[in-house]
């Protein structure tokens, strides 16, 4: 019987009367009196040393507040990067300035040279026409690969090389893969591409900077995931504001999928000039420049070798990844293609020694950074598909090969320093098994054959690491940050509860499901609790929503409040009813005495908290009030296993995606409607990355995909109704939900099926065809079946 | 966008004088392509001339040969609607784009800027229709001079399309996948003196007549008379979406199934 409230209850999403009727408060809604506007004079070529950027006549025209250039930045503080990658010689990675304004050489097209403020957008615009820019223009750097061979052009002349780091994982184990490699019975290799892609959230990003002269305090409203972390990296690192003098408010947020988590040079930029002309100043970023100022997603070069005994038992991996971090080193981009890329390279498999080695690269391309994901969608990428080819290459029936290399027990420290604490990946398999019909596949072939087309099928697993993370654990991995969540809950003296929330939701549904979770604890109605969150005023810290953490590690806060909550009631009410607090039981909302029929209701409880007449003032504090911050202990394992089926057009190279099927682990689940919608959009993602999506840049650095005109972004008719499946639950072990996580999965684990599917398509069509690199698109399928 | 002034006239008249009277001046149609082109400031008119107000280029009828004439500012949607009299014509327009760009985009707005991946283009020399302007008549087959580039003199508005009906005829358009628009597209169209084939969003030189296969099919109005009929790669547009190869291959394929669906 589906529940009715609380956990596990399909509660509708609360926020969506407001975003469906055009009442959600964008930052774009947000209007300043006063307000000046910003327009961001930015680089058209990808690589040159600017000689000189004349502001002259830019300052007379109509409107002009002032011209901003590099200069004005000299004494302030870069981009920071909040992550230290060691590389594979213990050395720490080469870490280049990121200037708000470009000082000396411009490095991407899209990297911003000067900044108009002005009255008006368009006046703005029209001056920043009007300055003139005089650039040598420098060879862009653009192919990995030769950004590494010797004498290649540097993006950034301080550096060594173009060399971020060499990173070797785990290093000691090296010699063990080589040599396992070496002797096995057969290895699987294959090179691939892991695509570039363009974030591209519904909402651009908006900054509005505002300064108070009379109390020295700065306000940024911003289109963040994370607005405490902006608040500490700006403040503390770009423009030297403690945090009791900056206030950063993340209000409703139209998407984000990564590209909001990072401190981008625009809201720092907002913020000083708001201060340096005593007006508040406000950027709303045009479709056109998200293509280039939004950190891109993804870009991998990846070659990929999977060893295998005679029996078919996976006995070592070794990797070889060209991770691009673009022009500049963006928030956290150098943890991707290592921790959280490296560590999940064992996936669902118990292969004994892996080897992963990562060499991250500057290009002039715009910054690379976590991208729903983030990592693991590329280690889940290479290893699916090279299994899927290694059960070809074998003979083999690739879901066979799997299982017989599955990790079934628990928990299991896998070769890559993490440790799986549960998990049944039978278990998803035999579900996924079930909903897509397998045994009806023949039936289906031959009707797409009847029609002249072309049909195949393709099965993968996945596991991600999320409830990201244990601070120990990541300040060891170089992460300049702890990976806590914060919650107060604040209990009104008529029973009322507010939650402030350091999680930040931005399509979530924070606003339904965290209610769910304290309604369920405290035995009250959800309709009674509301959520604050985005706004450093409000909670106490926050680290924000990322890598499927919210629930994990936000909602676990909220669980470790509520129990002091919990605590400090019964108190109350064991003094109310002159009971002892030990024969206290909270239960729907009513303290009862143990084994008696005397019982208290929440409200006066709570009311006797703000009106103590009656109250054990000499043992508690009046007021009802609780904070907590919640660490995991570990990081979670949802798992899964997908299916994919499609039909290609042998004539066009067209691919259609007939029929997918979803079955995850994510632990328990605290609203199944919420949790099938983050697996819908993931998956919608996760089909775009593998049939359409594509940044393309062409040799010069130009992005060639840079609308819509070129980038393709899945539409309702690319995918399929999908299946979903959250049944099989193996709840997480360490933290008090049980809960392991659902936003990223769907974009996780579909790529590989898809392209599983494609290539199952053409092979049994009599192709030779071993991989297709993603986007899977028409031509591409027709060239490859060309031969 | 930058400041522009915006003219309404409300004859034809009275827009060509407008456009005359400077050289910056451009008029609107449905301002599908401009008002993107303006808002990204890569055009500066100094008065745009909108024809939306003009009643007399409005609206669908026959003339005395059997021809459907469109005028000029009838909507994509207005077609769809109401070219029931030429169904493969009223069939492309109701695929042109989205809904948004079939209620506001325009027939003649489409022929005057022959966008080298619009449909239109494909119907209209296909059709062997002709392009009705302020001045004069111009056959299909004179009006398409390569990727934007057409027969009209600055300030010449198009006011209506004729076209013949032919005895059977049909659209198939293979669409790339980020804007949709035709990556090719292949008009068929069968008239009692022979067949017509229009090729849009292949050629670097705009729409095209494909004669070979025109000759083929005239012979024989079947799919299997195109058989081992090609078009080279040279010349094709190469880029993203597709090689010239790729486009070459697909003109193939999509007139085949015009022809097997007409």
């Amino acid at each position: 019987m589906p529940k009715d409230g609380g956990i596990g209850a399909s509660s509708k999403r609360r926020e969506d009367v407001r975003f469906l009727t055009g009442n959600g408060n964008y930052t774009d809604d947000i209007n300043m009196r006063g307000q000046a506007y910003v327009h961001f004079l930015r680089s058209d070529v990808a690589h040159g040393t600017l000689k000189s950027v004349d502001t002259k006549a830019a300052e007379g025209m109509p409107g002009v507040l002032r011209v901003f250039t590099g200069a004005d930045f000299a004494e302030v503080g870069g981009l920071p990067c909040g992550w230290q990658v060691t590389d594979r010689h213990g050395e720490p990675m080469q870490e280049p300035g990121h200037p708000v304004l470009a000082q000396g050489k411009v490095r991407h097209v899209g990297d911003p040279i000067a900044a108009v403020v002005a009255e008006s957008r368009e006046q703005a615009r029209d001056a920043a026409e009007a300055i003139e820019v005089d650039i040598d223009e420098l060879p862009a750097v653009m192919d990995m690969k030769a950004a590494l061979a010797d004498g290649s052009t540097k993006v950034h002349d301080d550096l060594t090389s173009n060399l971020c780091y060499d990173w070797g994982f785990v290093e000691e184990n090296k010699d063990a893969v080589d040599a396992a490699i070496k002797s096995a019975a057969h290895v699987t290799t294959l090179e691939l591409k892991n695509n570039r892609l363009v974030p591209n959230a519904m909402e651009p990003r908006v900054a509005v900077g505002d300064y108070n002269r009379s109390t020295d305090d700065s306000t940024l409203y911003t289109t963040s995931q994370n607005p405490h972390v902006i608040r500490l990296l700006m403040g503390a690192f770009v423009l030297g504001i403690p945090e009791h003098k900056l206030r950063v408010v993340a209000p409703d947020v139209g998407g984000g999928f990564g590209s909001k988590i990072y401190h981008y040079a625009e809201e720092a930029f907002c913020t000083f000039a708001a201060k340096a002309l005593n007006r508040p100043v406000k950027w709303t970023c045009s479709r056109s420049e998200a293509f280039i100022s939004d950190a891109h997603g993804r870009d991998h070069v990846t070659k990929i070798e999977l060893a295998l005994d005679a029996d078919n038992n996976f006995t070592a991996v070794r990797t070889e990844t060209y991770a691009n971090m673009g022009a500049y080193l963006s928030t956290f981009a150098p943890s991707i293609p290592t921790w959280l890329h490296g560590t999940l390279m064992a996936g669902n498999y118990k292969t004994p020694v892996i080897y992963v080695n990562v060499k991250a690269v500057f290009t002039n391309t715009v910054p690379v950074d976590a991208y729903r994901g983030a990592g693991r969608p590329e280690a889940t990428y290479q290893l699916e598909r090279v299994i899927d080819k290694a059960a070809r290459e074998l003979g083999v029936d690739p879901i066979a090969l799997r299982r017989q290399n599955f990790v079934t027990e628990f928990p299991y420290a896998t070769p890559v320093a993490v440790e799986y604490d549960t998990g049944d990946y039978n278990a998803t398999m035999d579900k996924l098994l079930e909903m897509a019909d397998m045994s009806g596949f023949e039936a289906r072939l031959a009707e797409s054959k009847k029609n002249g087309k072309l049909r195949g099928l393709g099965v993968n697993c996945y596991i991600e690491a999320c409830g990201i993370a244990p601070s120990n654990l990541v300040g060891q991995l170089g992460a300049r940050a702890g990976l806590y969540e914060s919650a107060t809950v604040r209990v009104n003296a008529t029973g009322g509860i507010t939650v402030m929330t350091g999680s930040h939701s931005h399509g979530q549904g924070h606003e339904t499901a965290f209610p769910q979770v304290v309604a369920d604890m405290l035995g009250i109605d959800e309709s009674m609790i509301e959520i604050e969150h985005g706004d450093t005023d409000k909670a106490p810290m926050g680290m924000g929503t990322y890598g499927s953490r919210s629930i994990a590690v936000g909602g676990s806060a909220m669980v470790r409040a509520t129990e002091k909550i919990i605590a400090k009631t019964k108190k109350i009410a064991a003094h109310l009813m002159e009971a002892s607090e030990a024969d206290i039981e909270l239960k729907d909302g009513q303290f009862n005495v143990a084994g008696t029929d005397k019982s208290v209701a929440w409200g006066d409880v709570t009311l006797a908290a703000y009106v103590p007449h009656n109250y054990p003032l000499e043992e508690i504090e009046p007021g009802l009030e609780e904070t907590a911050f919640y660490d995991p202990a570990n990081f979670t394992y949802p798992a899964g296993a997908y299916a994919c089926e499609v039909e290609v057009d042998p004539d066009t190279g067209k691919v259609t995606i007939e029929r997918f099927a979803a079955a995850d682990d994510f632990g328990n689940v605290i609203n199944p409607m919420i949790v099938s919608g983050q697996v819908h959009g993931g998956l919608a993602q996760g089909i775009g990355q593998a049939l359409l999506e594509n940044a393309a840049y062409d040799e010069n650095g130009q992005l060639l995909s840079a609308s819509y005109m070129d980038y393709a972004m899945p539409r309702a008719d690319d995918v399929p109704f999908y299946s979903v499946d959250h049944s099989c639950q193996t709840p997480c072990t360490h933290n008090p939900l049980g809960v392991k996580g659902c936003g990223e999965a769907g974009a996780i684990g579909s790529p590989p099926a898809v392209v599983n599917a494609v290539v199952d398509a053409l092979q049994r069509a009599g192709h030779d065809v071993t991989h297709i690199d993603m986007p899977v698109s028409p031509s591409r399928v027709w060239a490859a079946m060309q031969g | 966008m930058y400041a522009f002034d915006i003219e309404r006239p409300g004859t034809i008249a009275d827009a060509v004088a407008a456009l005359a009277k400077s050289d910056e001046n451009q008029p609107l149609a449905g301002g599908q392509t401009l008002i993107p082109t303006l808002k990204q400031r890569l055009a500066a008119p100094e008065t745009l001339v909108s024809l939306g107000g003009i009643s007399e280029i409005q609206g669908i009828c026959q003339d005395d040969a059997g021809r459907v004439c469109i005028g000029a500012g009838t909507t994509h949607a207005d077609v769809a609607a109401g070219a029931g009299a030429y169904p493969a014509l009223a069939s492309l327009a109701n695929n042109i784009g989205d809904p948004a760009v079939r209620n506001r985009g325009t027939i003649g707005g489409s022929l005057a800027n022959n966008d080298p991946s619009a449909c239109y283009p494909a119907g209209a020399l296909g059709s062997g229709a002709t392009i009705v302007t302020n001045a004069r008549e111009i056959a299909a087959d004179d009006y398409f001079q390569g990727m934007f580039e057409t027969a009209l003199d600055a300030g010449e508005i198009i006011t209506e399309v004729k076209f013949p009906v032919p005895e059977a005829a049909n659209y198939q358009k293979f669409e790339q996948p980020a804007s949709r628009f035709a990556l090719v597209g292949v008009f068929v169209a069968k008239f009692a003196g022979g067949v017509r084939v229009a090729v849009t969003g292949a050629s670097e030189g705009g729409v095209f007549r494909w004669s070979e296969a025109e000759t083929a099919l005239s012979g024989n109005f079947s799919a299997s008379a195109l058989d081992g009929l090609s078009l080279p790669a040279d010349g094709m547009i190469n880029d993203l979406h597709g090689s010239g190869a790729y486009r070459a291959h697909l003109v193939g394929v999509m007139t085949r199934r015009a022809v097997e669906a007409a």
